[in-house]
């Protein structure tokens, strides 16, 4: 067994609220890092991969539990770490020699050692002769290369990574990929681990020895497992095509094994959000998931969703809120990994688009227990409106106050695309739909359509 | 009578040579600059250290010869140049400790919208007597209340706009820092400050400007029975439109002409080409400001060579000093148990409570005697400043109101043609940067003799003082309207009045409110002068909120003078609150284009 460097001991993350209920981000979890492993922290979108990676790296602090750095509370140990970040993070107003040198600064290091670090480091990483560029003179991926070489400057232990390669186009970020591996496998740098959070799951499975999937609501580990695959790793070899294919399906069945519910320090049960009261909305917007049925109804009516996402040219992250919002409405079923539409689904497909507004209407009230509110209480005041304030309090009892936000933002949207009601933004209520067309003017061009 | 010869059988030699020449002499030319430039520096702080130090002179006779303006000039910008000094160290203070101190920052950021409201001119008897008393034997006591009062004036928005480019800080950027270990200090030179600089040298810009204005106030006062002078411009041209001399206003108003250009082309243009280099931006902007200046100084030897003797070794230190502190601290949590340090901030928490208690004390000792003064006000005199405060509300209005009028269409007519554009903006500039206080006196004496009063020429200062803050919002709004919009006006053949009421208006919105705020804050504060002036021996007033300020000030009355400056901050901040806040939040939701 490798020693351990970091170590998570059932970390956790919520932030408090003004009722008796607080938001939980994550909940308790333990989670290590050790030498010589590269590991790989995949999840949806709100699981809280960032907050984790944050924590790890004592930037941000966990609101129970405790991370050790060899051992000692990562609070007051001398952490030596890097992250390189999704924007990059470089002082644009500092030439490439002195972002790079920055971090040495901060050190107190000799201007002369300092000097045959940074240029050591810049040549490592392909970037002789640029000493005096601003960043903003660089393409993305020349800046993500100063992004690399600030980090690995300081020899860090551990190497910090959030989606590096998700800001750059594809060619760029294999490219670089592949640099980076080198160094690490050929021991060019010192650094004894690295972790990198990311979404693209392709990129978990070339990569890393050690993937960790995060669940959400609140973000929890599904699976923690090894990868054994020698390097170079082929993507079309089917060892790795099994191994994509298996993230994929715990990725897209957030509810095959249930985990055990944690429990606050007081011995309370943490509420759940599956068991609370509201849905969370995904965000996505009706013409999107008109959109995926169609494309669905295109493939027979059912499809692999990691095949979908390749299809379309997506990101897993962008489509499966697109699935989870047709999921919801019950358009579509998701069974392992498969998405297939349902006979509610086909024919608002096939629908123009008077009477898919009418399927998705009676869908959305009878699956959505927010629009049903919305709707009831605007058939229950005479003057038939009401103010968005009402929900939103009702929202803030389980959820982040961004997210009570988008929350709203999404059912404004779905409402107003099945006509439920209408929402007046300078006076933030909820008021009834004039009635402008009736079934008379069923003859809107078909083309209006998505 | 070989060397021609011999030197012509090189081809191109000669010009070679003189490029030679001119590469090694040019920064021998530049040092040279250079060291003129330092030398007069140091004859400077000698003469004002002479002046300064030196017994305050009983009667200063404001000599109206033009002879005597370069003096009188180098003095104002003198008070004007600390007084900003002062303003940016303040302003980055202030900014900071309200950004990172999460107790105080929202206290902190209430003050500041309060004190930016309040009359300057108001303090401006207040301040003086301090500082006379403080250096009793000595002229800078004097000077002090002036430096004092026009920072004021300057201070408030520059710490506001520190303070949000504080908070805008991207998040990852600030992580970068932290991960990174840096100090505070380092974070403070390679982070936020450089994050804040675009923002504060605008700011400064606009905060020279009104240093100006005041200058013209708080050169030359009467307190009482007691005469406060100071030799600089703003005297001069009081002086001169005091006794109605046309000639010396118009010397007055050329050097001060002179001296604004000379401003913007030394100092202005050189920092914005700068601080190009601190635009927040992923990709290079083409258009850039380009200053000869900052050229020079750039590619001075000598200037390098002592940047590299001082400044670099200093901040090394520096560096390895604050490295060394981080380290000591990392191995003393380490060691130490954590009772040492439980007591350490029990102790931490006392001193606090200690210092808080002292504070809080001192303000309500000031509060209950200011209030104390307020018993001595009677009733007829409440009425009167009640009076005062309507009629200069109305007058502020107008005042918008007409300023509005012309700059909204002559700002969209500039904003939606370039061409126009490129011969209006720096006329207009120019126009702005004169202060309104100096050109008052023209246009007074002329207004007095087509028989028109204060009453009138109180709102055409207000408008001389404000009307451009409208005028540049509306062009920039103009300008920001996307093209797209305009072309579908004139595609569905829009009317003028559908033009206006549907693209133009809404596309601007945002940025009138915007130059709004700011025409009424400074109109309230303008009122002070505009509406009690010394002209030709005699004094004119008009009925008013600011006329009663500045008669108070007159004649020494602080319980008026206390009164009036409340109720008058007292409307400002209403009126922020009631109007200007929910307009404001309009603008940012409904009008705001794109995002």
């Amino acid at each position: 067994m490798q020693s351990t460097i970091i170590r998570a001991e059932r970390v956790e993350k919520y932030y408090a609220q003004p009722s008796e209920n607080r938001i939980q981000v994550i909940s308790p979890t333990d989670l290590s890092i050790s030498e010589g492993e590269i590991v790989a922290l995949l999840g949806p979108s709100g699981s809280g991969k960032s907050t984790l990676l944050r924590m790890l790296t004592g930037l941000s602090t966990p609101s129970a539990g405790e991370v050790y750095w060899h051992e000692k509370p990562i609070a007051i140990a001398d952490v030596n770490v890097s992250i390189v970040f999704q924007s990059f993070a470089l002082f644009p107003w500092l030439t490439v020699f002195e972002n790079v040198e920055a971090p040495l600064k901060a050190l107190g290091m000799d201007p002369s050692e300092r000097r045959k670090r940074a240029l050591k480091i810049l040549d490592t990483v392909g970037l002789d002769g640029f000493q005096t560029a601003y960043p903003k003179e660089l393409s993305g991926g020349m800046r993500q290369r100063v992004g690399f070489a600030r980090a690995l400057v300081v020899e860090p232990e551990v190497l910090f990574m959030d989606e590096p390669f998700s800001a750059l186009d594809v060619l760029t970020a294999e490219n670089l990929r592949s640099e980076l591996l080198e160094l690490w496998q050929k021991k060019t740098i010192p650094t004894k681990a690295i972790f990198i959070v990311t979404h693209n799951i392709e990129e978990a499975v070339l990569l890393a020895d050690r993937i960790v999937v995060l669940g959400r609501n609140p973000g929890h580990v599904r699976t923690d497992f090894r990868v054994a695959l020698p390097h170079p790793r082929d993507r079309k070899g089917a060892a790795f095509t099994q191994l994509v294919d298996y993230i994929y399906k715990v990725l897209t069945q957030p509810d095959s094994q249930p985990p055990a519910l944690p429990l606050t320090p007081a011995g309370k049960p943490v509420r759940d959000q599956r068991q609370m009261h509201y849905q969370m909305l995904p965000h996505a917007r009706p013409g999107g998931i008109a959109g995926l049925l169609e494309l669905l109804l295109d493939h027979n009516g059912k499809d692999d969703i990691y095949r979908l996402a390749d299809d379309l040219a997506f990101e897993i992250d962008d489509l499966l809120p697109i699935v989870d919002a047709a999921q919801l409405l019950g358009f579509l079923k998701v069974t392992e990994g498969d998405a297939a539409i349902t006979p509610t689904g086909a024919e608002y497909a096939n629908s123009e688009i008077l009477r898919q507004k009418e399927l998705f209407r009676t869908a959305a009230v009878e699956n959505v227990l927010l629009l049903r509110q919305i709707v009831r209480a605007i058939e229950a005041k005479s003057d038939r409106s009401v103010p968005e304030e009402f929900f939103h309090d009702m929202l803030d009892e389980q959820f982040s106050e961004d997210e009570t936000q988008r929350q709203m933002e999404t059912a404004i949207n779905w409402g107003r695309y099945a006509e439920l009601f209408d929402f007046d933004a300078s006076r933030r209520r909820f008021i009834q739909p004039e009635k402008l067309h009736h079934e008379t003017d069923a003859g809107v061009a078909p083309g209006v359509k998505a | 009578m070989n060397f021609p010869e011999s030197f012509s059988n090189i081809p191109g030699r000669e010009t070679l040579a003189r490029s030679q020449v001119l590469k090694r002499s040019w920064p021998v030319v530049l040092d040279l600059c250079v060291a003129g430039i330092g030398l007069a520096c140091f004859y400077a702080v000698v003469r004002i250290a002479n002046y300064w130090f030196g017994h305050p002179v009983p009667e200063i006779v404001i000599s109206l010869s033009p002879r005597a303006l370069p003096l009188y000039a180098f003095y104002s910008v003198v008070r004007i140049g600390l007084a900003y000094l002062l303003s940016l160290l303040f302003a980055v203070g202030y900014g900071y400790v309200a950004a990172y101190s999460k107790r105080v920052e929202a206290l902190m950021i209430a003050g500041l919208d309060i004190l930016q409201s309040i009359p300057v001119l108001s303090f401006l008897p207040g301040v003086m007597l301090a500082m006379v008393a403080l250096f009793p034997t000595r002229q800078i006591g004097v000077e002090m209340g002036a430096i004092v009062l026009i920072f004021t004036g300057q201070v408030w928005n520059m710490a506001f706009s520190f303070y949000s480019s504080i908070k805008g800080i991207p998040r990852e950027l600030s992580e970068a820092a932290g991960i990174y270990k840096f100090s505070r200090w380092q974070r403070l030179v390679q982070l936020e400050l450089p994050y804040s600089a675009i923002g504060l040298v605008w700011n400064s810009m606009v905060s020279v400007a009104g240093g100006w204005f005041f200058l013209m106030a708080c050169e030359m006062f009467v307190l009482g029975d007691r005469d406060f002078r100071l030799p600089g411009l703003g005297s001069y041209l009081q002086t001169a439109a005091g006794t109605g001399n046309l000639k010396a206003i118009m010397w007055g108003l050329l050097t001060m002409i002179a001296i604004i250009v000379a401003t913007d082309q030394l100092i202005w243009r050189p920092i914005i080409a700068w601080s190009d280099k601190f635009k927040f931006e992923q990709v290079e902007s083409t258009a850039r400001v380009r200053s000869p200046l900052l050229h020079l100084l750039q590619h001075s030897r000598a200037l390098l060579t002592i940047e590299r003797s001082t400044i670099r070794p200093l901040n090394e230190g520096i560096y390895r000093r604050l490295a060394e502190a981080r380290r000591r601290r990392a191995a003393k949590t380490t060691a130490e148990d954590s009772t040492t340090d439980a007591v350490r901030g029990g102790t931490a928490t006392w001193l606090r409570g200690v210092v808080l208690l002292a504070i809080v004390t001192a303000v309500l000792y000031a509060a209950f005697h200011a209030l104390g003064l307020l018993r001595q006000v009677r009733a007829a005199q409440y009425v009167e400043i009640l009076k005062g405060a309507l009629a200069t509300f109305l007058r502020v209005n107008v005042s918008l109101l007409l300023a509005s009028a012309w700059t909204i269409p002559a700002g969209v007519a500039i904003g939606f043609h370039p061409r126009l554009a490129r011969i209006a903006q720096p006329i207009a500039q120019i126009a702005a940067s004169v202060p309104a206080t100096a050109l008052f006196p023209v246009l007074l004496l002329a207004l007095v003799k087509m028989g028109g009063g204060l009453g009138i020429g109180s709102i055409a200062l207000m408008m001389l003082g404000t009307q451009w803050y409208i005028l540049f919002n509306v062009i920039a709004g103009a300008m920001a309207i996307p093209s797209d919009l305009k072309e579908v006006a004139t595609l569905f053949h829009f009317t003028t009045a559908q033009r206006w009421r549907t693209v133009i208006l809404p596309g601007i919105f945002p940025f009138l409110i915007t130059g709004l705020v700011t025409a009424s804050g400074g109109a309230w504060n303008a009122s002070i002068i505009a509406e009690y002036f010394h002209l030709k021996n005699q004094t004119l007033q008009t009925v008013g909120l600011g006329a009663q300020i500045s008669a108070a000030t007159d004649s020494g009355q602080f319980q008026i003078l206390l009164l009036a400056t409340i109720v008058m901050a007292l409307m400002v901040v209403t009126i922020n609150r009631l109007v200007w806040r929910p307009l404001y939040r309009l603008a940012e939701t409904r009008y705001k284009l794109g995002g």
